[in-house]
């Protein structure tokens, strides 16, 4: 395979960048969705 | 209620299982699957089924991008979902502006927050493509590079004037009429390679004018519908974490408020019961009165 270095790099850039984006939102997420009360996150499933 | 205090921040659960409350619903679960599932297969169709890049010349030299085209599954598609996050931003602050509700404010900054995510990503992976094809990381005179990063860094700012300490209304309405003058940039950077066809390295759209092959083109479709499904999962959560924070805003404000109020009653009252002693003071006969 030829461009080995330029396709690791592309795709790891692309990959590391979105997955820590969205840790980043769902962990934030998390930690307001424990201070805020149930009926005002009344989108949210039931907790099971 | 002290909202710094974690409100059913624990459920017990038939398994005895306690869960967190998060931003998930069953859609999120849902795409979020899809979007795994789909970044799978696009990993395999990329890699193992789209052939290189190569055409051979007239003279009979095998030219092309040969296995770096394989770069196109991710730059592309960040790219449109850079657009799209404008685009939405765009539609959202136009929305507030006419209804000004939250709702649209909240919508406007969780799209352009991706749409920066994206557009740095546009940028970085079409410099990593750009060294091999082009045998440059970047180049400053050409128009789509530069109209590209000047949309990225509009929206840089419309994200850092919102870290701007003012009342919410105002931030709002400065936010969403710099989204209007951000998304004419969509528009240039779209149409650049047109427009100033002699100015760029960049390749006009090959995606309609059909110039690929049928697998690379399915590929490229599919790894859109891959970032579709993605950007929808990134924005329905962004969105919750925002409505989340604008929440728990409130919550602050209106416990401020009863702690207010309970200040007031209880200044009231110690007033109300200071009264009698005073008006038993001032019936008093004074002493200059005696002497009169």
């Amino acid at each position: 395979m030829t461009h080995l270095g330029y396709l690791v790099a592309g795709w790891s850039v692309t990959v590391v960048g979105v997955v820590s984006y969205a840790v980043w939102v769902i962990v934030r997420a998390r930690s307001l969705a424990q201070r805020v009360p149930e009926n005002r996150r009344r989108w949210m499933m039931p907790d099971v | 209620m002290n909202v710094t205090t974690p409100v059913s921040t624990f459920e017990l659960t038939g398994r005895g299982v306690q869960v967190l409350p998060t931003s998930s619903s069953k859609a999120t679960k849902v795409l979020g699957w899809l979007s795994l599932l789909g970044f799978a297969v696009l990993v395999v169709l990329a890699f193992a089924w789209v052939p290189q890049d190569t055409r051979i010349t007239d003279q009979g030299d095998v030219v092309g991008q040969f296995d770096a085209v394989r770069l196109m599954f991710v730059h592309v598609p960040a790219a449109i979902l850079a657009y799209s996050g404008f685009g939405i931003t765009f539609l959202a602050s136009l929305g507030y502006l006419r209804w000004r509700t939250v709702w649209w404010d909240i919508m406007a900054v969780s799209a352009a927050e991706i749409g920066v995510m994206f557009g740095v990503l546009t940028l970085v992976t079409g410099s990593i493509w750009g060294r091999p094809t082009w045998q440059t990381w970047w180049e400053w005179g050409d128009v789509r590079l530069v109209t590209t990063l000047v949309m990225v860094l509009v929206f840089i700012g419309y994200l850092a004037v919102r870290r701007i300490p003012v009342q919410a209304q105002v931030q709002a309405r400065r936010c969403a009429l710099i989204a209007l003058v951000g998304v004419v940039n969509i528009i240039i950077v779209n149409r650049s390679v047109d427009w100033w066809e002699n100015r760029t390295l960049h390749q006009q759209s090959t995606l309609l004018a059909r110039k690929i092959r049928d697998e690379t083109l399915f590929t490229l479709t599919f790894s859109l519908l891959v970032g579709a499904a993605l950007f929808a999962w990134l924005l329905l959560h962004r969105f919750r974490m925002a409505y989340l924070q604008s929440q728990l805003e409130q919550l602050e404000v209106e416990q401020a408020l009863v702690e207010r109020r309970a200040e007031s009653q209880l200044h009231d009252c110690q007033a109300a019961s200071a009264l009698p002693t005073q008006t038993h003071l001032s019936d008093a006969p004074q002493e200059g009165e005696d002497q009169r």
